[in-house]
């Protein structure tokens, strides 16, 4: 399957890290939800972070796309600050259409898939890259369909969102972020709105994406899956990093209390 | 074991019985009543000679009547494009980040909906004695507003810009319907927020914003015979003229009155097919138009049809 989602890891090559949180602070209001986050993820990294519901896990993705602003600390995406230009000693908020190009390089899968109701599949895969990277339709197209057969929906071309069941709508949504052909994937619990007979054909979509070497950051409560195809757990709670390591480590011999009761009440 | 057999038994039983549905004999009747009373209405109706159906009759395609009507749908047509375009320019102001561009446009809104739309027709009527000359504040550009303020003008103004102010209202429940994960999916494929608001947040909001739309609409076409107070020639102006002259008031009220509801039902139709286009993906599936319902019922209650599926 992977021909085509491989092409899209290509650039998986480069110096440094490819995402990079330093003591990374995020307030609503008065409730500060990251309290100085540091994380790194490498080029054809899979992190999968776990963490009790309202740890922030969301937040810190949402704020590696700039999808929030943060308040302190600074992350850097493929080696430039997400979202501010550094100016003398202050960051300067870029301009919306600067962030918007970054955000090309930085696919985002949502729980709740949020796909176009009112796109066809083929739509929705091709909206972004003509709007965005002025792409003409012919050539759009042939890499939707492509991606479309390489998630297994090749037949689902022009199908609605609402015609499909979850697990189709949110392969079709990894399809989408795909076709920006993506530097580093974010995944929001990709899982969690699925019935569970279709858990596994998203999932399997996910590792196959892992396999061909995209890099990826997946908040998740799927133990089996950090298990079998993170390279890295992070676990968070309260809005800090308490025990990162290996799925064996962290999963098997957890060493923090936090990070043992949230085990114990998932597993 | 008997709970294996038991479906098998009924399963055959099942066959030997034939549906009859209930029978609605209130229906029936209330529908008999009606018609009664509809029969007698129109009775009244045809004999009264004060309704004058022949000067109906000969005034109905009367030369100034039809142009008329074509004037009414002129202003219907003009009025409603402003509305509409300045009125998604104002729906998005009103949810702009910048606090002093939200307030303009709720003054906007506050202001047009405030004051009745007959006193806002005079007001642009007679603006020359406001503003003898219109300058834009820009140099150079002096305007004399006796030559610009036509009786079209001051009622394109009077009822477009009064329809903007109901129409962002409109547009702006649309625009909040639409979940906001559907701007953050945008966002994070790197669509900006003009392009998410016109290709992804709008379409979806169409749902919400077509149907007082269409009514918005055929509430124009009636509110244009207020500007025959200012003398434009549309529709109810024209039947004025000629009543003025031959005093059949009621048979040219009844012409007009007659024109405006066969526009009006055109209207309708319109806005259920535009309804339809933009309920898309909005349902599983579309359901079918009154067309095809009816092609529905004839095949269902064919009765050559209903024998050959006995057999
Ligand atoms: N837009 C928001 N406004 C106010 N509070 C928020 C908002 N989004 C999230 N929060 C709060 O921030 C905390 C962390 O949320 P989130 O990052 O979604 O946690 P997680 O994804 O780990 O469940 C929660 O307490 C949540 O209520
Ligand atoms: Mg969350």
């Amino acid at each position: 399957m992977s021909a085509t989602i491989r092409e899209s890891a290509a650039a998986a090559t480069g110096p440094g890290p490819m995402i990079k949180a330093a003591a990374v602070r995020k307030s609503y209001g008065r409730l500060e939800v990251l309290k100085g986050i540091d994380l790194q993820v490498d080029r054809g990294e899979v992190v999968c972070l776990i963490g009790p519901s309202g740890s922030g896990k969301s937040t810190l993705l949402r704020c590696i796309n700039h999808l929030e602003t943060i308040e302190g600390g600074r992350m850097w995406v493929d080696g430039a600050v997400m979202g501010y230009d550094l100016k003398g000693t202050k960051l300067h908020e870029q301009p919306h259409a600067k962030i918007c190009r970054s955000r090309v390089e930085i696919g985002m899968v949502f729980q709740h898939f949020n796909l176009f109701p009112h796109m066809n599949v083929l739509e929705n895969l091709i909206e972004a890259p003509r709007l965005v990277l002025k792409e003409k339709r012919p050539s759009a197209t042939a890499r939707a369909l492509a991606l479309l057969d390489s998630v297994g929906l090749a037949d689902k071309a022009k199908a609605y969102p609402r015609q499909l069941s979850g697990g189709q709508q949110q392969r079709v949504a990894i399809a989408r972020a795909l076709c920006m052909r993506p530097k580093v994937m974010l995944f929001d619990e990709p899982t969690s709105a699925l019935d569970p007979e279709l858990v596994g054909e998203v999932l399997k979509v996910m590792k196959d994406l892992a396999a061909s070497g995209m890099t990826m950051v997946v908040v998740t409560h799927e133990m089996k899956f950090a298990r079998d195809v993170a390279d890295r757990v992070v676990f968070m709670d309260d809005g800090y990093v308490v025990e990162q390591g290996t799925a064996q480590d962290v999963i098997g011999d957890p060493q923090h209390e936090r990070t043992k009761a949230f085990l114990a009440s998932v597993l | 074991m008997t709970i294996m057999t038991e479906p098998k038994k009924t399963a055959s039983a099942v066959d030997e019985y034939s549906i009859v549905n209930a029978r609605h004999p209130g229906r029936w009747i209330s529908a008999a009543v009606i018609v009664f009373l509809g029969l007698l209405l129109l009775r009244s109706v045809v004999t009264n000679p004060n309704f004058g159906w022949s000067t109906v009759g000969m005034y109905i395609r009367d030369v100034s009547i039809v142009r008329g009507i074509g004037v009414t749908l002129q202003l219907t047509v003009i009025c409603m494009a402003i509305g509409i375009v300045l009125g998604v320019v104002l729906a998005v102001m009103r949810i702009a980040a910048n606090p002093v561009v939200r307030s303009a446009a709720y003054a906007y809104v506050s202001f047009f909906r405030g004051t009745p739309v007959l006193v806002q027709l005079l007001f642009w009527y007679n603006l020359a004695a406001l503003y003898p000359s219109i300058t834009f504040g820009i140099p150079g550009v002096d305007l004399d507003a006796n030559a610009i303020i036509t009786p079209m003008t001051a009622a394109i103004l009077g009822l477009g810009l009064n329809q903007a102010a109901y129409m962002s209202e409109i547009v702006r429940a649309g625009i909040l319907s639409v979940e906001n994960g559907q701007s953050e999916a945008a966002g994070a494929l790197g669509i900006n927020r003009l392009q998410t608001m016109r290709r992804i947040v709008l379409p979806q909001a169409m749902r919400v914003i077509i149907p007082p739309t269409g009514n918005e609409a055929i509430g124009m076409l009636k509110a244009t015979a207020l500007v025959s107070v200012i003398s434009v020639p549309e529709l109810l102006y024209s039947a004025q003229i000629i009543y003025a002259r031959t005093f059949e008031t009621i048979p040219l009220l009844m012409v007009a009155s007659l024109w405006y509801i066969v526009v009006t039902s055109i209207l309708s139709v319109g806005q259920y097919y535009v309804e339809r286009h933009y309920a898309k993906g909005g349902q599983r599936s579309l359901p079918a138009t009154p067309w095809q319902q009816l092609k529905r019922f004839v095949r269902v209650h064919d009765p050559l049809a209903l024998k050959g599926a006995k057999k």
